[in-house]
């Protein structure tokens, strides 16, 4: 494909989504709707005027170098979503201490500002997280430049499109309510152009590569991208009302729906939070300390395993219920043996800090790196464990699932996160270092405190609460009312309420320590760095 | 294995398709023969599509988030059934556009709350839930009283319903914005006609206190006051649904 049919193809797509836009805002009846269409034409007409100007410009000029512009946008909106995200997590957490906190206003309630939360620190904070380090490894493990001027700048603007749309559309009550895929119709349509546009580009870079071989963190970027598009297109299935309204029907009910969203909800954890920061890991863990990978065989064996056995353990999330048992028995089964692929992959991280330990103590973004991977073991195995029918009748519909996913969110997902940000900041805008160790590592002390705070608060309510429901007298009658069981809850809300708190503190001294980075002074001779090849082979 | 591998990795879309090959099987075994297999949804008297003005309910059950909170589904586990009543059946969510299942019992299961509270005791409960619940951690939702509800998306909203699969006939979507109206309005005497269209056991009747106003509150409770009173469990052949 040349440039310019490129540019041809990626402007049609824009063009559709301003129709999109322009029919929202013409068609539309409610106030949050009509203002989505403008928001989304506005963004729309942008990239178009953007596309046509570069169509008319005959010969750009491409330097030999990686192209970084686009990553530094990505690393600017992931600390953005993430300070977002994290505020919003934890006044949804003293909501739940203090309930007056909910003002009892429509927009301000707890069941429409949690997906904010869930959306900004999911797809806000981890998707740019992804993008951003993604469009770095891709280009370093193939020394070749992206393929695309125009596309990386339409996936980074309609991916954050997407997320804007979803979380200004919650507290006005546009979402459909399916756990994690909360937006409707038309943001899920406009994430699909821009996930094609990503798959493309992807691929494309991968074809440039001067590498013969395709390194183990693309297998997991690629698996990310791929997997999502299929989860993305299947469990968003749904029938507008029409384009007068932001409401759809997703198209299945009832317990099919509920095993497709399942499908997809689980493996947006795993293929989202768990894959592509596996990418993560394979990249800048072993770059940060200056040693190969531990095993190229337990490499292909957690990535595969992986793949294959992530997308049969849905159906824990449904256990004893009006599932049919045999793929209650099946998610179960499987989920006990996906143990084993994910454990693969933390001795290949913890493994190849061998001959480098010291750098976990000198260096906090290696501990960062260091203290993720071993989250993520803890996580895995917690999964695994719920998974089995008894010990879930314990933790399910309880806390412990919400510390459990917290652990894996806070601890796994921003943890390694972090630690790359930290060794990336640095090298994509040529600075000697990050500006403050001493903040790093006040920043990795308050994260981690936080977290063990957050993660032991919820143990504790999750297993109270679930013996409470539980307890008989002895004349068979239940010991606790329901909200006796809420009363216990209050001690371990705010308890979790203060870890956030400190959570949050840290990313602030984080995103500080950032800025001050990107502020400071050039590194001296930047421009003998790193370059990809002239000439892609093949 | 290694060399096998060695060769995949050079191949970047072998590599995509493989990928895409490999993740598509747990679907396709496990959520596939869930559309097939005919006693995944067992066969129920009693369960109907939504009323108009239910379905409303449904829909601010949605807008809310309630789900975030309560679950609607009664496990097979005993302290979940001596709680909340009979485990829930399939069948019960079968038109749930999407499912309310929900994944986290912050409050009380709410599968079966339908007649359990009277009419009076759910709008001063959402309005303001610690006035009649001391303790409980739930936003209050009295805005729902000061908000007609809007009926004119109605009938396009039980078109897209039925074009998803929920048997709604031409009559109801016809007559779904008056349907809604019927229902939240017991001095109308206009019940015959709505009983004609969803059976005899409509609950008819101004739900939320307030006669001369269908609002969101009328159809919120409307919704709840029908949760899991559709079947009958006393006489239900529990050897005939059993999976």
């Amino acid at each position: 494909m040349t440039r310019q049919s490129e540019i041809l193809l990626t402007l049609t797509a824009v063009l559709c989504v301003l129709v999109l836009g322009i029919a929202i805002l013409g068609w539309g009846i409610d106030t949050g709707y009509v203002l989505h269409g403008w928001i989304i034409a506005i963004a729309a007409g942008w990239g178009a005027m953007y596309l046509i100007n570069r169509l008319t410009d005959p010969s750009p000029d491409i330097p030999l170098e990686y192209k970084d512009d686009v990553i530094k946008w990505g690393v600017l909106a992931c600390f953005v979503w993430g300070v977002i995200g994290f505020t919003i997590g934890d006044l949804l957490a003293w909501q739940l201490a203090f309930p007056s906190l909910n003002g009892d206003m429509s927009w301000s309630n707890f069941g429409r500002i949690r997906p904010i939360h869930t959306t900004s620190v999911i797809f806000g904070f981890g998707g740019n997280a992804l993008l951003a380090t993604s469009f770095y490894v891709v280009q370093r493990t193939s020394r070749a430049r992206l393929s695309s001027e125009t596309l990386p700048w339409l996936v980074f603007g309609g991916y954050n499109l997407f997320v804007v749309l979803a979380v200004t559309g919650y507290p006005l009550g546009i979402t459909q309510s399916k756990e994690y895929a909360e937006p409707e119709w038309y943001a899920d349509l406009i994430l699909l152009f821009t996930w094609v546009a990503y798959l493309l580009l992807y691929m494309r870079t991968l074809a440039r590569r001067a590498e013969p071989h395709i390194y183990v963190a693309n297998w997991y970027y690629l698996g990310f991208i791929v997997v999502i598009a299929m989860l993305h297109v299947v469990n968003n299935l749904s029938v507008p009302v029409s384009i007068s309204y932001a409401k759809s029907y997703p198209l299945f009910a009832g317990v099919q729906d509920a095993m497709t969203q399942w499908w997809y909800g689980h493996n947006a954890v795993g293929f989202l939070l768990t894959a592509g920061f596996l990418g993560m890991m394979y990249y800048f863990l072993p770059k940060a300390v200056g040693r190969p990978i531990y095993s190229y065989r337990m490499s292909i064996l957690g990535f595969w395993g992986i793949t294959f056995l992530y997308l049969w353990a849905g159906s824990h999330h449904l256990h004893y219920t009006a599932l049919p048992d045999w793929v209650q028995y099946l998610g179960m089964t499987m989920s006990i043996i996906l143990l084993v692929p994910s454990w693969g992959s933390v001795f290949n991280g913890i493994l190849t800090l061998n001959g480098a330990w010291d750098k976990v103590r000198t260096d906090p973004a290696v501990r960062f790196m260091m203290v993720a991977v071993l989250f993520y073991g803890l996580t895995t195995f917690e999964g695994s464990f719920m998974a089995i029918r008894p010990v879930n009748t314990l933790s399910h519909y309880t806390d412990w699932t919400v510390g459990h996913v917290h652990a894996g969110a806070l601890g796994w997902v921003a943890f390694i996160t972090f630690g790359a940000m930290y060794k990336m900041v640095p090298w994509l805008w040529k600075r000697e270092s990050m500006y403050s160790l001493r903040l790093e590592a006040w920043h990795f002390w308050l994260a981690l405190t936080g977290t063990l705070i957050y993660v032991g608060a919820m143990w504790n309510s999750g297993i109270t609460q679930s013996l409470m429901w539980q307890t008989y007298d002895p004349n068979g009658a239940f010991t606790y009312a329901f909200i006796d069981t809420v009363d216990a809850m209050r001690p371990y809300y705010i308890a979790r309420a203060i870890g956030g708190l400190l959570y949050l503190i840290g990313a602030l001294i984080g995103s500080y320590n950032i800025y001050m980075t990107v502020a400071g002074p050039r590194l001296r001779g930047a421009d003998k760095l790193a370059l990809p090849l002239a000439r892609p082979a093949e | 294995m290694d060399t096998k591998h060695a060769k995949l990795e050079r191949h970047s879309m072998a590599f995509a398709t493989a990928i895409l090959f490999v993740a598509s099987l747990g679907g396709l075994f496990e959520i596939a023969p869930l559309f097939t297999i005919e006693n995944t949804v067992e066969k129920v008297d009693g369960i109907r599509p939504y009323t108009p003005l239910e379905l409303a309910g449904f829909d601010i059950y949605v807008r809310e988030g309630c789900y975030a909170c309560h679950s609607q589904m009664i496990r097979t586990l005993k302290s979940d059934v001596d709680r909340y009543g009979p485990y829930s059946l399939a069948a019960e969510s079968m038109y749930d556009h999407p499912h309310q299942w929900g994944s986290k019992r912050t409050g009380p299961d709410l599968a079966r709350i339908g007649g359990k509270y009277s009419d009076d005791w759910h709008v001063a409960h959402l309005s303001d839930p610690r006035a009649v619940v001391q303790g409980s951690v739930m936003p209050g939702y009295a805005f729902l009283s000061d908000t007609s509800l809007d009926t004119a998306r109605l009938p396009s909203s039980l078109t897209a319903l039925s074009r998803t699969g929920v048997p709604y006939t031409d009559s109801q979507i016809e007559n779904a914005q008056r349907d809604a109206g019927y229902q939240g309005d017991q001095d109308a005497d206009n019940e015959d006609e709505l009983f004609e269209r969803y059976g005899p056991d409509v609950q008819v009747r101004d739900f939320d206190g307030n006669p001369d106003r269908l609002t969101e509150m009328d159809a919120l409770v409307a919704y709840l006051q029908m949760l899991g009173t559709l079947v009958n469990f006393d006489t239900l052949n529990h050897e005939e649904i059993a999976r």
